[in-house]
Order: C-alpha cells, then sequence, then structure tokens
C-alpha cells in the first residue's frame, strides 16, 4: 500500500457521484460498523462543512446509510440505503451542523446504537479520492484510515500494556507499519492502535486480551 | 522496476523493449508483489464497469440527484446514430461514439451508479470513452482495452505523483485535463505510436487544457462535468492524432505536469471546485445551486 498502483488510478470502482462526498462517507460508516461490532438498531449522523452543505445531491446520507448497512463503496444498492433500511427496521437520523468551526470540511459524526443500552461514537474525516480516516472514537482523538490490517485495542492506560500487545504481535511474525497511542487522560481509557502491512491473525485477539488491563480487542483486515 | 516521472518511464521502455503499458504492469507486479493474471483478473471487473457505464443511460436514461443530467449521451447517439437524424455525426463516427460513452458514465455518476474513478469521479467518462470506442471502431479486441487502461494508468501515476489530480487543488485541468492526457496516450499505443509518441499525446493534451477551471453547479459532479469529459475525450483524440502524425510539443511531458500543477495552485479558491466561480458563480448557476439542494 506504500506506493501508487493502477487501481489507484483507474479506480476505485464506486458508486457515484463524488469519490469524496459519496465514497469516502461509505467508508467512514462501514469502518464504524466494523468498530460497533455488533447489530446497529438506530444511528444518527451529524454532518459538518461541505457534508453539510451538499449532502442531498451528493447522496452522502445515501452512503453514510449504506455503510452502516455493511455496503462497500462500489455497491450499488447504496442508491437505495433509505428503503432497505427501513425494510431492517434500522431507524436512521441526519442532523447538519452548520455552525461547529475548525473541523475538516468533510466531516461526519456517527452514533450507532445497539437498542440494549450500549453506544458508539465514531467521527470520520473524508481526505479525498475516496480515502478517509478515522479522527474519533468515543471521546478519544485517534488517527487511522483503514487502508492497512488493523489492530485496535482499548485499555487502561497503565504501565506494561504496549509491551505485552508488542510481544503477541512479535510472536505471530506480525510486522508493525505504524502504531500509535492515544488516552482520554492518565491512568484512563487508552487506545494502542497498530497498522501492518499484512494479514494479522485473528487468533491474536485471545492473547491480547489475556492481559488485565485490556478491555477490548478488534483486527480490521484490508 | 520503477519509474518516477517520464523520462524514467522511456528510459525504462528503451532499456527493456517495452510499451508503456508493459512498463506499467511489470511496475505493479513489483511494488505489489502480484501476478499479471491477478492484475488482469483485477482489471476485468474495471472493463466490465466501463462497459456497463459507457452504455446503459444511452439505452435507459436516468435523472441525477441533482436534477441536472440525464438523457444527453442517448441524445448525442441518436443525433449522431439514429435512423432517423437529421444532423450527420459531425465528428466523425469514432469520436461520436467516445463523446457519447464519455457522457453516459457521467450520467451513471450522477444518478449513483456505478463507475470507475479514471483518475477521478468527475472525469469518469474520458478512458473509457476513449478507449472503448477506439478498440471497437479499430477492430482491436479485449486485449487491447487492458494495454490501453495499463498505459492510461502510468501517466496517471506520473501526474498524481508529481501534480495532483484533484479539483480542489488544481482545477478541471487537473481532473478532466488528466483524464485526457491519459487517453492520448493510451489512444497513440493503440494506434502503434511508441512510448515517445504517447507522452507527446500527453504533453499535448494537457497543454491544451491548462488553466481549465473547476467550478461545479451547485457542487455537483454534474454540469459543467458531463460536457467537458465530452471535451475530454475530443482532446485526447486530436492530441494523439498531432502525435502520431509526429507534431511534437516543444515543452517535454514532465515539463507540462509541473507547468499543470503550478497554474492549478495559482488558479484562484472561487475556481477550484467550492463552486463559488465559474459557470457556478452566474446569476443562472446561483438559482440552479438553490434549486437543486431542495
Amino acid at each position: 500500500m506504500n506506493y501508487t498502483s493502477i487501481f489507484d488510478v483507474i479506480g476505485p470502482n464506486m458508486i457515484g457521484p463524488s469519490s469524496s462526498h459519496t465514497a469516502g462517507a461509505v467508508s467512514i460508516a462501514l469502518m464504524a460498523r466494523k468498530l460497533f461490532q455488533e447489530e446497529i438498531v438506530k444511528v444518527e449522523f451529524t454532518l459538518y462543512g461541505s457534508f453539510a452543505k451538499t449532502y442531498r445531491g451528493h447522496g452522502t446520507d445515501r452512503a453514510l446509510l449504506g455503510g452502516i448497512l455493511g455496503f462497500a463503496p462500489d455497491d450499488v444498492r447504496i442508491r437505495d440505503a433509505f428503503s432497505i433500511a427501513e425494510q431492517q427496521g434500522l431507524e436512521f437520523s441526519f442532523t447538519e451542523d452548520h455552525t461547529t468551526s475548525g473541523l475538516h470540511p468533510n466531516t461526519a459524526d456517527i452514533v450507532m446504537h445497539n437498542g440494549k443500552g450500549r453506544t458508539q461514537f465514531v467521527r470520520g474525516v473524508s481526505v479525498g479520492g475516496g480515502r478517509m480516516k478515522i479522527v474519533k472514537i468515543n471521546s478519544i482523538d485517534v488517527d487511522f484510515t483503514g487502508e492497512y490490517s488493523t489492530l485496535i485495542v482499548k485499555q487502561s492506560d497503565k504501565p506494561g500494556v504496549v509491551a505485552h500487545i508488542a510481544s503477541c504481535l512479535a510472536e505471530r511474525q506480525v510486522n508493525i507499519a505504524f502504531m500509535r497511542l492515544y488516552r482520554e487522560a492518565r491512568g484512563e481509557t487508552a487506545y494502542t492502535i497498530i497498522e501492518s502491512d499484512h494479514y494479522i491473525p485473528p487468533e491474536i485477539i485471545d492473547s491480547i486480551n489475556s492481559h488485565e488491563h485490556i478491555h477490548k480487542t478488534l483486527v480490521i483486515q484490508v | 522496476m520503477d519509474f518516477i516521472n517520464g523520462e524514467s518511464l522511456l528510459a525504462l521502455c528503451a532499456g527493456e523493449n517495452m510499451t508503456i503499458s508493459q512498463a506499467m504492469l511489470h511496475r505493479e507486479m513489483t511494488l505489489g508483489e502480484t501476478t499479471r493474471e491477478a492484475v488482469y483478473e483485477k482489471l476485468a471487473r474495471s472493463i466490465q464497469i466501463m462497459k456497463d457505464s459507457t452504455h446503459d443511460p444511452i439505452e435507459n436514461p436516468v435523472p441525477s440527484m441533482g436534477g441536472l443530467l440525464g438523457g444527453e449521451s442517448k441524445a448525442v447517439w441518436q443525433s449522431a446514430f439514429g435512423a432517423k437524424s437529421a444532423q450527420p455525426a459531425l465528428c466523425g463516427t469514432t469520436l461520436s461514439k467516445a463523446i457519447a460513452y464519455a457522457m453516459a458514465v457521467l450520467e451513471v455518476n450522477a444518478s449513483m451508479g456505478l463507475i470507475v474513478a479514471a483518475p477521478t469521479a468527475g472525469s469518469s467518462g474520458v478512458i473509457p470513452g476513449t478507449i472503448l470506442s477506439i478498440c471497437e471502431d479499430y477492430g482491436l479486441g479485449e486485449d487491447a482495452i487492458y494495454e490501453g487502461i495499463l498505459n492510461a494508468s502510468a501517466v496517471g501515476y506520473i501526474i498524481m505523483r508529481n501534480a495532483s489530480v484533484s479539483g480542489a487543488e488544481a482545477g478541471c485541468q487537473a481532473e478532466v485535463g488528466a483524464a485526457s492526457a491519459m487517453a492520448a496516450s493510451a489512444a497513440a499505443q493503440l494506434l502503434g505510436g511508441s512510448p515517445q509518441v504517447c507522452l507527446q499525446a500527453a504533453s499535448l493534451a494537457l497543454s491544451n487544457l491548462l488553466g481549465l477551471v473547476c467550478d461545479p453547479i451547485a457542487g455537483l459532479v454534474e454540469s459543467p462535468c458531463q460536457s467537458r469529459n465530452a471535451i475530454g475525450v475530443s482532446n485526447a483524440f486530436t492530441s494523439a492524432q498531432l502525435a502520431l502524425a509526429g507534431v511534437k510539443h516543444p515543452i517535454p511531458f514532465d515539463e507540462m505536469v509541473d507547468a499543470m500543477y503550478k497554474v492549478g495552485l495559482s488558479l484562484p479558491f472561487e475556481l477550484r471546485e467550492t463552486a463559488l466561480g465559474g459557470c457556478a458563480g452566474t446569476p443562472t448557476g446561483c438559482q440552479l445551486c438553490s434549486s437543486c439542494m431542495k
């Protein structure tokens, strides 16, 4: 992924009309769904900047909802996302925010509900050409793209946790391309995000979770 | 097996006795640690999407999300090829077909259909329009479509690497301009041009659209994007024809890419996809903007 491929030039294959306002929006919501890992019964979207201004004509709303339904950016069902969501009983709403400043112009917030009291907040930014990055999970600022195999660990901010994660990866010969650590505050919840060029074996989840200060581990393959 | 600009691409082609398409394929196989078969399999899907999106709206037009497009490619097709048409195919059969194809892709795109961004969604008609019409009309067969796309992707990669293909960054000259340069190079190779001739064609195509602004009405990828794709195709044909005839642009491809980028960066903010200037900024453009948002 560290070179410009034929398919970065002739691609992506996507539902139109806009790589940033449509394809990128699908990818943000699809990643949010993967992060939530549960059935979603209700989803609330807040759109900022250019997303808030032009979302109807760009189908950004259908794109975001399509991603929550699990559709990839080249899935022709995106156009019918509203009716499909209604059929599946998925409740959804869109809010335009024209006042918040300081955000990237193509920003969307997604709040997902499982109907049993669990909710998750994800903020994504569409950075152009269909690419996106996730910049916030719940109250924690993060930064990853989903273009690499990604390991996301939710943990307590305690000594030894990162060493444990790194040794689990080393045992399975997984090479780390990027590694970042984010935390709410000293001693509070933290996230370790690791991106790799290669497949991350899912068995790694159990061994990482064996540590007392790790709450949850998630692997997202390319 | 990598190249970073037109000069190193030409050196590679000369050294290995390869076409631009072969050089791009080998680069992909090396850097992507993949095989020819895997690349071709992925390309087959891209080509199928291109075929569908160049044909569907000519048969079944659909209105766009913003309401500014719908039925244009069918109208062009019938005017050029319809049995009852009172008008001749003024652009000739292959170019008329290419124009209708390119416009069809923009209709698919604007109605939330499936397209291949090539290199962007807003310029997605130029490459399929040019390559598919030439391969059909000259009886070049399926393999030639792959070759054309590989050639175009080499030129596109160089422009992406050393300049930009983003309208927000460098105007329409970076989107339709780049697509047109990519298509011109592909067309030149399909009609027997050497790698040098291909990059001459690309250089001519870029220079012809230098300064073209990005001014989408209502901020939507509809108008003037669709007719700009028609111009991108026409410019690709013209540039390839010139290059194949031995007409040389005095400015080499790499310098032209650089020039395009510099022109793009010096375009005012209003003319870089913000929908504030050009067509979008006219009284009628502004009026359409408020009606499209409803």
